[in-house]
């Protein structure tokens, strides 16, 4: 049963995703890109939890590099959107 | 599942709903920012309850934690906004390799798997994989490494073919027998990277914003798949976000340039120019920065109309100089923006808002289009094909059907260009011949200087 469960739980956030997305202005397609590239660093999560410390050599080695370039991803991603969207600034705000 | 199992999981939940809250804010400027530091508390949260569960092993975790978080940091504070793309690039290719790594490791732990979990660990490891080599490839060609136009071969089809073909038979006598099949899992790996960078070389260095929206879009899927692997519905939720926001970017972008996505990936960039001597002839009418100065300081509305060459010459702040002064003599000004100037969905808007340009002066093409015939002068900077309007007219010309901003249609045209050299795609600009457009010859930056100060003498 338990892959029709996630199976639901991927076809449903798909359509999330979809109507989500369709609604952020072009103007802020840029950020949109690095914002979520730092939310598919979520495999950070998985990482995390893979690195036991029951493991085998090779396991720590491959779980160790996932959980650097995930976090790579997260951090920067986060950073990066941040100081994007700093810089989107209206007039009256005292932006210019 | 024991209590702190419970905890656990319902704290991705509410990661979960952050996420989708981040997102929900990211459709207007004034909450965007808000937007991502909620995605970024989601991200949080899923990390702390993670370190939770019982047995890890903190001293490798924290080595990854703080390698990555230096080097993530240090890149997003000095990047520059003109290489986004590159660095959108490279994050991607980062996301599918953790996706692989990840699949990796827990298939070597444990190789006893059920078909369902040895096929998305396939899944995982093969998105993963060609996200990251295709992404590198990707990076190569934005950053200029290596030659960013299409490298096209014969039979090349063919050889995509014969790898993807691999990939999945190895895939199948993979998952057929995980136990047996630690062999198969590594040619699946192999195959996987060889085939990201066959299948990106052959796209030229104008498609690339396509290119990057798609693997943006692998990554969350490789994400997506990693999550069915270890049974945890975060990552599912998370990647599932992703893929689908890559995959209306690829659809924007294909739209907006007036190709298929299948004629992107499958043929290469500037096989379809004109014969030189043909296209649109005629005479252009060139104009000094006085003539210019005039038109400007008579116009009641004024559109600049930016593409990538205003970023080469790094004339955003010389423009939005230009912007200020014509506001200060009641000029409405706004910046009319085709959906793929710049190297990436987005990219002339960012570049623009770091040159201190307000947001809601930035319009798209679909709400500028109406309106073009009562503005007076449109600035052309930097673009050329996005403004051409054979696109509207011509069948004959390569770019017949793409969407572009109808400047034709104001009272008056003016053309930066450094010559009268076709653009980008090779082909010839109708645009410039025109009855109401004035090409005003230059570097971009000195001639915009040139407005300014005549702008400034004047007063």
């Amino acid at each position: 049963m338990e892959p029709v469960f996630l199976t639901f739980v991927f076809v449903l956030a798909i359509f999330l995703g979809f109507e989500l997305i369709s609604k952020v202005p072009s103007t802020l397609h840029t950020p949109l890109m690095s914002g979520s590239n730092a939310i598919s660093g979520i495999t950070l999560i998985g990482s995390l939890a893979s690195l036991r410390a029951d493991n085998v050599k090779v396991a720590v080695i491959l779980g160790t590099l996932a959980v650097t370039f995930a976090t790579i991803n997260v951090v920067g991603g986060y950073a990066v959107t941040n100081r994007m969207l700093e810089m989107f600034k209206k007039k009256d705000e005292g932006g210019a | 599942m024991n209590m702190m199992t419970l905890v656990i999981n319902f704290a991705y939940v509410i990661s979960a709903i952050l996420f989708i809250f981040g997102l929900k804010m990211l459709s207007s400027p004034a909450t965007a920012r808000r937007g991502n530091l909620v995605s970024a508390q989601g991200m949080l949260l899923a990390i702390v309850v993670t370190l939770l569960y019982t047995g890890l092993d903190f001293k490798w975790i924290a080595l990854g934690v703080v390698v990555g978080s230096v080097i993530g940091l240090v890149a997003a504070y000095k990047v520059k906004m003109t290489s986004m793309p590159e660095m959108v690039a490279l994050f991607n290719g980062f996301g599918g390799i953790a996706s692989l790594l990840l699949a990796w490791s827990e298939y070597h732990q444990n190789v006893d798997l059920t078909t369902f979990i040895a096929l998305v660990t396939f899944l995982s490891a093969f998105i993963g994989g060609v996200t990251f080599s295709g992404s590198m490839v990707a990076f190569g060609k934005l950053s200029e490494l290596i030659s960013s136009k299409a490298v096209v071969f014969k039979g090349q089809h063919l050889v995509n073919g014969a790898i993807l073909l691999t990939a999945v038979g190895g895939g199948v006598l993979f998952a057929a027998d995980p136990a047996a099949g630690y062999t198969f899992f590594l040619v699946v790996v192999g195959v996987a990277l060889i085939f990201g960078v066959t299948s990106v070389i052959p796209i030229g260095g104008a498609d690339m914003p396509v290119v990057i929206s798609l693997l943006n879009s692998y990554s969350g899927i490789a994400a997506c798949a990693a999550g069915f692997v270890i049974n945890n519905n975060i990552l599912i939720v998370a990647g599932a976000l992703v893929g689908a926001s890559g995959i209306i970017l690829t659809k924007i972008m294909c739209k907006a340039m007036n190709r298929s996505l299948g004629n992107v990936l499958f043929s290469g960039f500037g096989a379809t120019t004109q014969a030189a001597g043909s296209g649109p002839q005629g005479e252009a009418k060139p104009a000094s920065a006085e003539d210019v100065y005039y038109i400007l300081e008579a116009a009641d509305s004024v559109a600049f109309v930016p593409g990538y060459g205003l970023a080469v010459a790094q004339a955003q702040h010389v423009v939005r100089e230009l912007g200020e002064l014509l506001e200060a003599n009641d000029t409405e000004v706004q910046y009319a923006i085709h959906p793929v100037a710049g190297r990436m969905p987005g990219h002339m808007n960012v570049l623009l808002a770091e040159a201190n340009v307000s947001y809601d002066q930035l319009v798209e093409m679909d709400d500028i289009n109406p309106k073009m015939d009562t503005i007076d002068v449109c600035v052309v900077i930097g673009a050329n094909d996005v403004v051409n309007p054979a696109a509207l007219d011509d069948e004959s010309s390569p770019i017949y059907g793409m969407p572009i901003i109808e400047t034709h249609r104001a009272k008056t045209v003016i053309v930066l260009k450094r010559s009268m050299n076709p653009g980008f795609a090779g082909i010839q600009n109708a645009l410039f011949f025109y009855p109401n457009t004035r090409m005003y010859f230059g570097d971009a930056k000195a001639s915009i200087q040139a407005l300014v100060a005549e702008f400034k003498g004047a007063e």
